[in-house]
């Protein structure tokens, strides 16, 4: 490690990534956007985590403050965000940009928006390498050389003299996931890598992803709001909605027994192939996400929700079903039966 | 099945050996070379099913619709719609028998118009109504959708995705087209409102006995919606069926791949291992023999030499698949 | 059942707002475009109320009074608040009426050249093809052209009424027009709300003047400000060079042209309409720029 944070002495059983409490406001036309309400979690070494939530949920905004690349407007605040031992909110933006790439990496969900035009794919990928560590150019080109054969890529001498253009969405998405790999980080942050690719190639993308992290040891998050994916590729998950984590749970748990309403209206809004018999009505959630514009009251989801009552105008606490289940519901202690609960079918409503 | 015939087809789309074709370069420098974007599709949708039509990016099914609404000429082949060719007629006449809803409900609709105005905006084209009798069409059809009167006020931007995509859903129904081309109109949307439109979609077409082209990459809600289905591969159609016959045993290895490709959110299965390389086509240089025959795991030098025909349309409507496997 | 009427939020979203809302809404916090709004509307004001604000007739020449220094001067007067020219024209009646050729031809040109050029780009982004290859030429071939010079040959053949003057600059500085409006209209013209215009069947000329148009219109109009601008300053050296307004209409140009001689005596003569001049079109500029920052598009939602 050449960048210049102390870590102290690296606990491989304390997590890798902490975070307590964390908040993002920003400042728009309106008033304040609450794109992120207070959310705890952890990332284990190693570890696969999905976000999952519908857009506008906050899972972007928080993998970007994770990253540090909010804008300056943004107001962020935690009362820990810890990776590996370093505070992140307490570094300089110097050394934060020594652990973007380094440590941290992104792979985003555009890569022909995320690689520059102007500049050859192995110019690119030495670069990342080059910038945080003493090694020589033909160090970065051999190592460029092996991870290209990692991600699947033939003739990886001659894709060095490449430019982005020149190759298909599912081949620069293996080389940004090459890029990210080209610091052996500890973390990887990976917004809807596979959304804007076609199935087949999703599903290629989706293994090369989860073979690496578990040849390399990288934790990722993976963010999207593909619940098929999430079943597929992750250990654990978190629910957003809203700004906050709903519910979090192994991937196992969370399927089989969802808590949260939103979840369950989640999981059972999708057809699914010899459970929903086709042309049936599928179990939609009606009416849309709230604004989080200015201060939101109760639980965010009541409006919605099937099972709101009086109660849930107060704010639910975070409540632990299992140890590694929690549900931010107020029904969540009840026991609930494990069939899900029916939503019912409602015209959108127009509440703002 | 000609539009001589007296007896009214069973068919409310037709397609006969269309093809498209496009000519890409010519300019100063590069040498002309055409690109069949659709070539020799035959397809028939019989009145009041949901036809669906697969495929990845740039297999041709985009450029499918928009021959099909009139928005770009074949350059072979013909078009029927309820045993009509509409190589002769009038946008305007078309117009009132196709419809589209598109994808993506932020660009669908006009920033710079009232939810009213567009809505109405076929009423004035087609009809001679006079604005009162609009407004109480566009009320009733607003309600049909699920959507306040008040909306007629609103501009889009002052909507969510899902109540957006209702308004284009009401635009293109209010005419009563008998064929409606819905264009991935539920992959913009969050998951959601996604059910909120499918469920839509499928009462209506009881309502007005619709027929739907429904093109799509999600093949959870293909199975979900559709009668029959089409799998393009590369311009042309590479296997046709019956839903049941095609999600019970595919047939063309494309169809397998990709029917292997949908993710159920079920944590017990696997990411699945598709063994199709990582070779990604190019519709401007298609492949020689079968276009599928780089990332075929099945793939024999017959496949690189010799492309398998599709059988064509019968009138039992049993599947098709052009493999030389099949 | 879902309480789906009580808020959540104690603020409303901003997607409530119509699209005028939210452009008036973004007007009061941006300083210039308001300091452009105010000179803008006072010089308009002016330029409508010259017969009655006017102290004099702005032609009427008195040999007595010539060349009579303005108020703060010591030989100044009240009688003639920003003196007399050469000829004993009260000059702060001749400046007001000038407001009125300045905006005049301003306006009237930034029309027809919007109209030309407006024409030129919508059809060439929307045809595209061989329209689009006969427009680029004509644009190239008027681009080519250096405006001062074809404008003062042509001025010289046709000579410098007032019409003749707007016309010229009207069919010369189209350019602009024609760039934005084409380059905007391309992107429009896959836009889906387009196509599902034309799947209904909606004429062209619907489709160009109902769909399109509105849409591209926050550019033009920006378009349209600063060429008001460049075509006052246009104006006003034709006039200095002699081959624009012709005496004895009161244009600024011809104001500062006929002072030159006395510029080093009486600096006054050409800096009061020059300041004018300077003023205007300052005015007009941070008025574009200012309309130009509001009508940016924000993001869909937040």
């Amino acid at each position: 490690m050449s960048n210049n944070i102390s870590t102290g002495i690296t606990n491989t059983s304390a997590p890798l990534l902490k975070v307590t409490n964390l908040q993002v406001k920003l400042p728009v036309a309106a008033g304040t956007l609450n794109a992120v309400r207070g959310i705890d979690f952890e990332v284990q070494r190693g570890e696969m985590l999905c976000i999952v939530g519908e857009s506008g949920c906050g899972k972007s905004m928080t993998s970007m403050a994770l990253m540090g690349l909010l804008p300056q407007r943004a107001n962020i605040t935690a009362s820990q965000l810890n990776f590996d031992g370093a505070e992140l909110l307490s570094l300089t933006e110097r050394q934060r940009s020594g652990l973007r790439g380094s440590r941290m990496a992104m792979i985003f969900q555009e890569p022909m928006t995320a690689l520059n035009p102007a500049y050859t794919l192995g110019n690119q990928l030495c670069e990342v390498l080059r910038r945080h560590r003493k090694v020589s150019r033909q160090q970065a080109k051999e190592r460029a050389i092996y991870l290209l054969g990692k991600v699947g890529i033939s003739a990886a001498e001659e894709r060095l003299d490449q430019y982005p253009h020149q190759l298909s969405g599912g081949l620069r998405q293996r080389i940004m996931i090459a890029m990210a790999l080209m610091c052996e980080p500890d973390l990887i942050i990976a917004d809807e890598p596979t959304t804007a690719l076609d199935v087949t190639i999703q599903a290629q993308i989706l293994r090369l992803l989860r073979d690496l992290q578990r040849e390399f040891g990288t934790a990722i998050i993976f963010i999207t709001h593909d619940l098929g994916v999430v079943a597929r590729i992750a250990d654990r998950v978190a629910v957003m909605y809203a700004g906050e984590i709903v519910e979090t749970a192994d991937t196992t748990t969370l399927f089989n027994a969802p808590q949260h309403p939103y979840t369950q209206g989640l999981i059972n809004c999708i057809p699914t192939p010899g459970k929903t018999p086709p042309g049936s009505r599928l179990q939609a959630i009606p009416g849309v996400v709230p604004s989080l514009i200015g201060e939101v009251k109760g639980c965010a989801f009541r409006n919605r929700c099937s099972r709101a009552e009086e109660r849930c105008t107060t704010a639910p606490a975070l409540i632990q079903a299992t140890q590694a289940h929690a549900v931010r519901c107020h029904f969540a202690t009840s026991p609930v039966p494990s069939t899900a609960i029916p939503c019912e079918v409602l015209h959108e409503s127009h509440q703002r | 099945m000609k539009a001589t015939s007296v007896e009214p087809t069973p068919y409310a789309l037709e397609l006969c050996g269309l093809s498209k074709r496009f000519t890409l370069g010519g300019k100063m420098f590069s040498k002309k070379r055409a690109l069949y974007a659709v070539s020799d599709v035959s397809l028939r949708v019989p009145r009041g099913q949901v036809m669906g039509l697969v495929g990845e990016s740039g297999c041709g099914k985009s450029t499918l619709a928009k021959m099909l609404l009139g928005l770009t000429p074949p350059s072979e082949g013909d078009v029927l719609i309820q045993g009509k060719s509409i190589t002769h007629s009038d946008q305007k006449t078309l117009a009132r028998h196709v419809q589209p809803i598109f994808q993506d409900p932020y660009s669908s609709l006009n920033p710079r118009r009232r939810i009213g105005d567009i809505i109405a905006l076929p009423l004035r084209l087609h009809t001679t109504l006079s604005s009162q009798e609009r407004s109480q069409r566009v009320t009733a059809m607003l309600d049909l959708v699920g959507l306040p009167k008040r909306a007629t006020q609103q501009y889009p931007g002052q909507l969510s995705g899902g109540q957006r995509q209702r308004v284009a859903i009401a635009r293109a129904l209010i005419m009563r087209p008998d064929l409606v081309i819905c264009d991935e109109p539920t992959s913009a949307l969050d998951v959601s409102v996604q059910a909120q439109i499918l469920n839509l979609l499928l009462d209506l077409k009881e309502e007005f006995g619709l027929t739907y082209l429904f093109i799509s990459h999600d093949l959870a809600v293909v199975e979900h919606l559709v009668d029959r289905l089409a799998v393009m591969y590369l311009g042309r159609i590479v296997e046709e069926g019956s839903r049941e016959q095609i999600f019970a045993a595919p047939k063309h290895p494309y169809t397998q791949a990709l029917l292997a490709s949908a993710l159920t959110p079920d944590p017990s299965l696997d990411i699945p291992d598709l063994g199709l390389g990582s070779v990604q086509p190019d519709p401007s240089r298609p492949p020689a023999g079968c276009a599928f025959h780089p990332r075929c795991p099945q793939s024999s030098p017959e496949c690189r030499e010799r492309r398998p025909s599709l059988p064509p349309v019968d009138l039992h409507g049993t599947g098709r698949v052009a493999c030389h496997f099949a | 059942m879902p309480d789906s009427t009580t808020p959540l939020a104690t603020r409303t979203s901003p997607r409530l707002r119509s699209p005028f809302a939210s452009l008036s809404a973004r007007l009061p916090r941006h300083r210039t475009l308001l300091l452009g709004i105010t000179i803008t509307g006072l010089l308009v004001l002016i330029a409508l109320l010259a017969p009655w604000l006017a102290p004099h007739d702005p032609y009427a020449q008195s040999t007595a009074n010539r060349m009579i220094p303005p108020v703060w001067h010591a030989a100044g007067s009240w009688e003639h608040m920003l003196g007399t020219d050469r000829l004993g024209r009260d000059y702060l009646s001749r400046l007001l009426y000038g407001a009125r050729i300045s905006l005049f031809i301003g306006l009237l040109a930034a029309f027809i050249s919007g109209l030309i050029g407006t024409t030129l780009g919508v059809l060439a982004g929307y045809f595209g093809g061989r329209v689009d290859a006969v427009v680029s030429y004509i644009l190239t071939t008027r681009l080519a052209l250096p405006v001062v010079l074809v404008a003062l040959a042509l001025a010289s053949l046709t000579g410098g009424s007032l019409i003749m003057v707007t016309l010229l600059l009207g069919l010369l500085l189209w350019d602009r027009f024609t760039v934005v409006a084409r380059s905007a209209t391309v992107q429009l013209r896959d836009a889906e709300y387009v196509q599902a215009a034309q799947a209904l069947g909606a004429s062209l000329p619907y489709i160009l003047l109902r769909e399109i148009l509105p849409n591209i219109a926050p550019a033009l109009i920006v378009v349209a400000t600063l060429e008001v601008a460049n075509a006052i300053l246009l104006e006003a050296t034709l006039s200095f060079l002699g081959m624009g307004i012709q005496p004895p209409l009161p244009s600024w140009g011809l104001m500062i042209a006929e002072g030159k001689a006395y510029m080093f005596f009486q600096p006054w003569v050409i800096a009061i309409p020059g300041a004018a001049l300077f003023m205007l079109v300052l005015a007009i500029n941070l008025l574009g720029d200012g309309l130009r920052d509001i009508s940016a598009p924000g993001g869909r939602d937040e």
